[in-house]
């Protein structure tokens, strides 16, 4: 890269040495998942590009909004709502959180048995290797789970500009009602921050901005039952992450454009993988960028990915926000509607998840599930076994896998999974 | 026709060839060392057979340099146990480095199953160190262990924190015999459990080299409460399922 980001890289206060050995392994481990893959649909380049100038040209763009007089808000999970962001007049980014980065200092603050997630957010903050972070003039924490509300009050300490949302954890009147309240005073705090005031017609185009994105992705995912698979479980992943970063319209125009490939592909009978691979569905905690280690081996052991009950995935994009409402008020409402229907395991109880899996397994003709939890993740983990005895009562076959991001245990991961495949292939 | 397997495991490799019926016409075996493809060119160097496939953790190392199939340890244990008991519903395989409980279909096809991660914690590793800690050869360990007169309970499942807590049961006068019945039971407490997640009833073929050691073969009976078969060579059988495997391929 250019010695132009360089010099934007330092002026946001990350540190150049570490932040160059984060970009040459994850240019690394891109090289080696995603390039190295057969027959992918070729609107998949933009997202090679997208992927190349990750910490570049997408920061400069977020540093020229920037001196537009746009503010950068900056979150950590799903029920931060975009189109409350928009209206502002801000840009909603996801924050990096799927690498180990500096552990000896996350593990100063941070218990060794918290989730890889939690503790790689403070690996890029400590390690200075998160432009995101840096450039935000808002981040968003939300009271999920224990693990990541705790680490807030520690992130606070690091940070200047962290808002805590809070969440509810049971779907109750009281509980929606805590989410209107909450989404209220996150509308007044990203006006505030600002100076523009959130008004009908700019939520409405948000409205409609978020839900045409979130559209491109329900369109990918349904092409996705076509067999043979048009594309692989890695690639469809990627896309589902970079929703969290770019530009959410030309965001839009990419996904469908792939999706018009990948519909030709479908009635030219044409596929990543031969007809008949067993389809796998991966459900569990978020997998985020560069953290695409079970797909590699699952797709690299006989078997495709067909769908993600994740965050970074069905989950996260499940439902559009109604766009009827004619006031904010009515379209608050209808925002929280929307949100409020996301079955994060932090829910108790958390039944219309299990629906879900189910609904998803019979919507893309999956052979077995694959549950993914990253290790400590207390609420996923909880969920894992029900799910299971759930699944294989109905003779879905399911594997529990649970891992971090180290590489240690590849090996053992690859038997199980090949495992699981020979079993499903009976 | 001959057909081999060929068990690439983390301590010892198997190479069994079986002929058009699926009788063993041959069998032998090497330890692993530190050259695993080495010991295997070896081990197959000289013998004959139409159609070779692979299984242990050394399958893909195999598969890249011969250019054969693979079966993973689990569908190749599920199947060579077959072999010998083809009535029984689940396996256990105890390996050096690794255990796995696996439940079968009436037809043997692989229903279910469960495997320890990363580390050697009930494992014949395990037992290997616990053994020399104690000062017993491993050949005598179970033995020694079967005529204990009484369990201590050893809480430590991880190899170096079980490996000071028997010093520390040394250092208060325990006699070893009774210390190795305990680790002997600590590691069959943990595949006990393995089994019960995948199966509930039924006999249990116990396979692999801990397999060999007559007080895991007692205490898994007895904790299990379930009858356990034990084939003659338990250590063979991933590789005689991986023969069977390439005799079947078609």
């Amino acid at each position: 890269m250019s010695e132009d980001y360089r010099s934007m890289w330092t002026d946001l206060g990350l540190d150049p040495e570490a932040h160059d050995t984060l970009l040459g392994v994850l240019g690394k481990a891109y090289g080696d998942i995603y390039l190295s893959q057969k027959d992918r649909p070729a609107g998949m380049g933009y997202f090679d590009f997208v992927m190349s100038e990750v910490h570049g040209l997408r920061i400069r763009e977020l540093l020229n909004e920037k001196e537009a007089g746009r503010k950068i808000i900056g979150s950590y999970c799903v029920f931060v709502p975009e189109e409350i962001v928009l209206a502002a007049n801000a840009t909603l980014v996801g924050l990096c959180s799927g690498a180990d980065f500096a552990m000896e200092e996350v593990e100063k603050l941070l218990p060794r048995n918290t989730c890889a997630l939690i503790k790689s957010s403070f690996g890029f903050k400590l390690g200075k290797v998160c432009p995101y972070l840096e450039i935000s003039d808002m981040i968003v924490g939300e009271n999920t789970c224990d693990g990541k509300k705790k680490a807030y009050e520690s992130l606070n300490r690091m940070v200047k500009n962290l808002y805590v949302m809070d969440l509810p954890q049971v779907k109750s009147p009281q509980g929606r009602a805590l989410l209107k309240t909450e989404y209220d005073r996150f509308r007044s705090a990203a006006e505030k921050l600002t100076g523009f005031p959130v008004t009908a017609e700019s939520l409405k185009e948000s409205i409609r901005m978020v839900n045409a994105k979130r559209a491109a992705v329900h369109r990918l995912s349904s092409l996705r039952k076509a067999d043979p698979a048009p594309i692989s479980g890695l690639d469809a992943l990627l896309a589902n992450q970079v929703f969290f970063y770019d530009n959410p319209t030309r965001f839009t125009e990419s996904v469908n454009k792939i999706c018009d490939e990948l519909k030709k592909r479908i009635e030219e009978k044409k596929g990543v993988f031969p007809e008949k691979t067993p389809r796998i569905l991966l459900s569990g905690c978020p997998q985020a960028v560069p953290n695409w280690k079970l797909p590699f081996i699952v797709e690299n052991s006989g078997a495709v990915i067909v769908g993600e009950e994740s965050c970074v995935g069905e989950r996260g994009t499940r439902n559009l926000t109604d766009e009827s409402g004619k006031t904010v008020e009515e379209m608050m409402e209808a925002i929280v509607d929307r949100y409020y229907r996301v079955d994060c395991a932090i829910f108790t109880p958390n039944p219309e998840r299990l629906e879900h899996i189910q609904e998803m397994v019979a919507a893309y003709k999956a052979d077995g599930v694959i549950h993914y939890g990253l290790q400590f993740c207390q609420p996923y983990l909880m969920e894992s076994m029900p799910v299971e005895k759930a699944l294989e009562e109905k003779n879905i076959p399911c594997l529990r896998i649970e891992t971090d991001y180290s590489m240690e245990d590849v090996g053992q991961i690859k038997t199980r999974v090949e495992a699981f495949i020979e079993q499903i292939r009976g | 026709m001959k057909f081999a397997g060929i068990d690439i495991g983390s301590r010892t490799i198997e190479l069994v060839v079986v002929d058009e019926t699926g009788d063993i016409v041959l069998s032998v075996q090497a330890d692993t060392g530190f050259d695993p493809m080495a010991e295997a060119r070896r081990l197959i160097n000289g013998v004959s057979y139409d159609r070779i496939m692979a299984t242990g953790y050394g399958r893909n190392l195999f598969e890249i340099s011969f250019d054969t199939p693979t079966v993973t340890e689990i569908k190749a244990h599920a199947r060579g146990a077959r072999a010998f008991f083809p009535e029984a519903p689940a396996v256990l395989d105890i390996g050096g480095q690794d255990s796995k409980a696996i439940a079968m279909f009436a037809n043997g096809k692989v229903k279910k199953f469960e495997m320890n991660d990363r580390c050697a914690a009930g494992t014949g590793k395990f037992l290997e160190i616990m053994a020399k800690t104690l000062g017993f050869r491993i050949e005598d360990f179970g033995r020694e262990a079967l005529h204990a007169q009484k369990e201590l309970n050893i809480s430590s499942m991880c190899t170096v924190f079980a490996e000071s807590e028997v010093t520390s049961l040394i250092a208060r006068g325990e006699s070893p015999r009774e210390i190795a019945r305990g680790l002997h039971a600590s590691v069959i407490r943990r595949a006990v459990g393995m089994i019960n997640r995948v199966s509930s009833e039924g006999d249990i073929v116990f396979t692999g080299g801990v397999a060999k050691n007559p007080c895991m073969r007692f205490l898994l009976e007895e904790k299990l409460g379930r009858k356990v078969l034990c084939p003659d060579d338990p250590q063979l059988i991933g590789a005689l399922g991986a023969a069977l495997l390439a005799l079947e391929i078609l």
